[in-house]
């Protein structure tokens, strides 16, 4: 009785603020279109870049595409009937929202007159016509069909090439491949049967309906998981951010303190081609020594090297801040600095000890194709506080990005589902 | 009013001290030495304040399994978890490894520590339940 009466409370408190914040939004919008939030909402940005909320309250909103003409696809993980996609409209400074299908997972696409979007099993297509809105919301074409999803690390995020492939994660349904996952001691299972059939990235046609394992190819391995991917139209490459593994201070006492479990290992981004392998899970990378490392269930003891044959990353992030986003820039709205450049959005640590980090989109030059430059935090105060001590705190955290036609920068927030639109004005 | 309201908290508070020496500090120091357990065993996934990780690590605040039967609460450190089943109406998409390592005291302690903490309100686990349950396997 209690609890359903401070529910109740609760909701209509939720209530009165999500009608509150529609009012402001209306108002705001209708007014002038292109005036700003000078609170940024609730973002700090560089110099010049400005941040504005056009959707809030959409659920758990994980990757986004924009079509040529501005309209705003957002994948939502949600099993909520009519609830898969929410398409944002803006009718003349009015964000016009609408949702659609019912099926959970994270990733979404925009391709030569097609959106792609994933469950965590399966990858559909929806024609659209030639505004680029969705023609049959009811009726996608299933291109892709039975990927594992053992729940852990089960986003399906999808990236297609400029020769109709299609790329798709298919994360570790472990964490080290441990016999019994995440179990202080365990060893790995001798030649990792999980690579089999998850641990990398597949990659399918973009216009077969119905294929499986069979149909496609394992384009590369030894991937733990990956949630930020994109297609590099200049280096012609996929490039991916693999979320790496946890628990060696947890687990394995013996050899690591906690500090550095909190620092080991790097998230890393990598460059691929067809036939790499990363090495999950038999090494992992130590971003602060530069070295892959043979990890502690197969032998590792926190110095001994390994991973001959594995690829190296081509860049290192501080560990566990989940890189949940990945987008080249290729707009002309921001500085050149910027022009090819990476985002990515870190959806932030859980588990580091004694305050976590991330909750942020950072940017990495890049020249060639390659990275040029340091990482630098493009974007912060997702999480709407200083100390983070546990995610649950954090009021926002970044998840998806997408590019805008006019060159802006879309972020997406899968705790609230706010939709934030990054522009620059050099003001 | 006033008067009585007094007379209320004072008994109150009389009677939860009688309670206190009655039970001589067992739950109390349990709880204690369960802080230490959870902060090694525990603490990575379901957060310092027991809050979990939206989606990945259920809470250990006012679940049906923290404050339920306390059978089930102990199967659950002992032999870990990795239902597709929704906990309290939400799915986590992480494993929970077996505890089963840990001694029955430990088990004990910690699960007392946790039902008494995080906002929890329930009775203390004792060593003998959670060998009672190890036993039926
Ligand atoms: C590796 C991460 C991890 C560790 C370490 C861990 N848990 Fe869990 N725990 C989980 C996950 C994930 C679930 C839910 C699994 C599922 O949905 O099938 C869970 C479920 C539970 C539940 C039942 C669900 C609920 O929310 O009430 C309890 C109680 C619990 N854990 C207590 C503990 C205790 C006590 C410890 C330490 C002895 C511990 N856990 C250690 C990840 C972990």
């Amino acid at each position: 009785m209690r609890t359903k009466m401070i529910l109740l409370g609760c909701v209509s408190l939720l209530g009165l603020l999500s009608v509150q914040c529609f009012a402001d939004h209306k108002t705001k919008d209708s007014s002038n279109h292109a005036k700003v939030d000078p609170g940024n909402a609730g973002l700090t940005l560089p110099a010049g870049f400005h941040a504005q909320a056009i959707a809030e309250n959409l659920g758990a909103a994980r990757h986004i595409a924009v079509t040529p003409k501005g309209d705003i696809y957002v994948k939502i993980s949600s099993g909520k009937p009519g609830n898969a996609i929410a398409v944002l409209h803006d009718d003349n400074g009015k964000m016009d929202v609408k949702t659609f299908g019912t099926y959970r997972g994270t990733g979404i696409a925009i391709k030569d007159g097609y959106l792609y979007a994933s469950s965590d099993e399966d990858v559909f297509r929806y024609k659209l016509d030639d505004q680029f809105q969705v023609i049959n919301k009811d009726q996608p074409e299933k291109i892709i069909t039975g990927l594992i999803n053992r729940r852990q690390h089960e986003s399906k995020s999808i990236a297609l090439d400029n020769d109709g492939n299609i790329y798709v994660n298919i994360g570790a349904y472990s964490n080290s491949c441990q016999v019994q996952d995440r179990a202080k001691g365990s060893k790995g299972i001798p030649g990792c049967p999980i690579r089999d059939s998850a641990a990398g990235i597949w990659q399918f046609r973009a216009d077969k309906a119905n294929q499986t394992y069979g149909d496609g190819s394992k384009f590369a391995t030894g991937l733990r998981n990956v949630v930020g991917l994109d297609w590099n139209n200049q280096s012609n490459h996929l490039f991916v951010m693999q979320h790496g593994r946890d628990g060696l201070f947890d687990m394995w006492p013996e050899y690591y303190s906690l500090e550095q479990g909190n620092e080991l290992p790097a998230e890393c981004m990598y460059k691929l081609n067809k036939g790499d392998d990363a090495g999950w899970p038999y090494i992992y990378y130590d971003g602060i020594q530069n070295k892959k490392m043979l990890a502690p269930e197969y032998g590792g003891d926190g110095k001994k090297t390994g991973g001959e044959n594995a690829i190296d990353p081509v860049a290192a992030f501080p560990a566990h801040m989940a890189p949940n986003g990945l987008l080249f820039y290729t707009g002309n709205q921001f500085p050149a600095k910027y022009k090819n450049g990476a985002f990515i959005a870190f959806h932030g640590s859980w588990n580091r000890q004694k305050g976590q980090k991330g909750y942020l989109v950072a940017f990495v030059p890049f020249k060639d194709g390659m990275p040029s430059g340091k990482w630098e935090v493009f974007a912060d105060g997702f999480a709407g506080i200083k100390d983070i001590q546990s995610p649950g705190q954090a009021q926002h955290r970044p998840c998806g990005l997408a590019q805008g036609p006019d060159g802006s920068l879309y972020v997406t927030d899968d705790v609230k589902g706010t939709v934030y639109k990054i522009t620059y004005n050099g003001k | 009013m006033k008067k009585w309201m007094l007379v209320g908290v004072v008994c109150g508070l009389w009677t939860m001290a009688a309670a206190q020496t009655k039970k001589p500090a067992a739950a109390g120091s349990s709880a204690v030495r369960g802080k230490k357990v959870y902060e090694q065993y525990c603490l990575a996934c379901h957060q310092i304040d027991g809050s979990g990780v939206p989606r990945m690590n259920p809470p250990l605040i006012k679940t049906s399994y923290v404050l339920g039967e306390k059978e089930p609460l102990i199967n659950v450190v002992l032999k870990g978890m990795d239902a597709s089943v929704p906990i309290d109406d939400e799915y986590y998409s992480n494993n929970m490894p077996p505890h089963a390592f840990l001694k029955d005291q430990e088990i004990a302690d910690v699960l007392t520590y946790v039902r008494s903490n995080f906002g929890n309100k329930a009775s203390a686990v004792t060593p003998a339940e959670v060998k009672a349950v190890r036993e039926k396997k």
